[in-house]
């Protein structure tokens, strides 16, 4: 699923990175904690958290995640932003909460963990 | 084996936001060396929980990584609390971490099992009231 649909179905704003919107991921998690999203995340991911501070930049780009959506309505930090622009992670908000974000984009075919082309 | 290059963090304790830059510092290195992204991914996050558990726990320490032709080793040191019972610690789900280090992301009682979960070797050394050296391997073939 391209990040620009995962924009448009959460109807999320763009935080920074926008560049990155026409790439593609084919997996997500969704979790406030940052050990869970370590020891189940595979490649290509999206993390959707409510969590904000600065080590869910580190873990997204630890583990080579191409973007992030805030629910809701959680703004990352200046300082947030400035890590992403560096890793080139596309970050996006949503007044939406964490449980409904998640149903609607495996409604839509992104599916968890288990990598398959959408 | 020589080593082929090794790389030396001081991680400081204090500071929770900052937690992490050897670990980023690290991924760059090892990506400027060509190695596989895979290879990469498992040493940087078992790298990344180690460290976080540093700075939770110890008041910081200092991170080796040493890369040979055969495996990359990470040694992280700390002159922390140590260790009470490290098969208790193994355990997925145990954690010693207060409710703020929760609140920040972590103490899920998974940092030690995903740092075996993502290397080949992984040995702890602790003594209590002395510190903890962890010591890691992720093969390169």
């Amino acid at each position: 699923m391209k990040i620009s649909t995962i924009k448009d179905l959460l109807e999320a704003q763009v935080i920074c990175c926008e560049e990155g919107l026409s790439e593609h991921v084919y997996s997500a998690c969704g979790s406030d904690m940052m050990s869970d999203v370590l020891a189940y995340v595979k490649d290509q991911a999206v993390l959707m958290t409510g969590l904000v501070n600065s080590q869910v930049i580190r873990t997204a780009e630890m583990m080579d995640m191409k973007c992030i959506v805030f629910v809701r309505s959680k703004l990352p930090t200046a300082e947030m932003i400035e890590l992403a622009n560096e890793s080139g992670i596309v970050l996006l908000a949503t007044t939406k909460r964490l449980y409904e974000a998640c149903g609607i984009l495996y409604s839509n075919g992104l599916v968890g963990n288990r990598a398959k082309n959408v | 084996m020589s080593d082929i290059l090794n790389f030396h963090f001081d991680v400081d304790g204090g500071d929770f936001t900052s937690a992490g830059q050897a670990s980023v510092g690290v991924k760059k290195n090892l990506r400027q060396l060509g190695l596989p992204p895979e290879i990469i991914r498992r040493v940087s996050i078992a790298m990344y929980e180690g460290e976080i558990n540093m700075v939770i726990h110890a008041g910081g320490g200092s991170a080796d990584v040493s890369v040979t032709e055969e495996y990359i080793e990470i040694r992280l040191c700390d002159k922390g609390p140590g260790i009470k019972d490290i098969n208790q610690a193994m355990q997925e789900g145990f954690s010693t971490a207060t409710d703020n280090i929760r609140s920040l992301g972590f103490g899920a009682g998974m940092g030690l099992p995903n740092m075996k979960r993502y290397t080949d070797y992984m040995k702890i050394d602790s003594v209590v009231g002395e510190g903890t050296t962890i010591t890691m391997r992720v093969n390169i073939n």
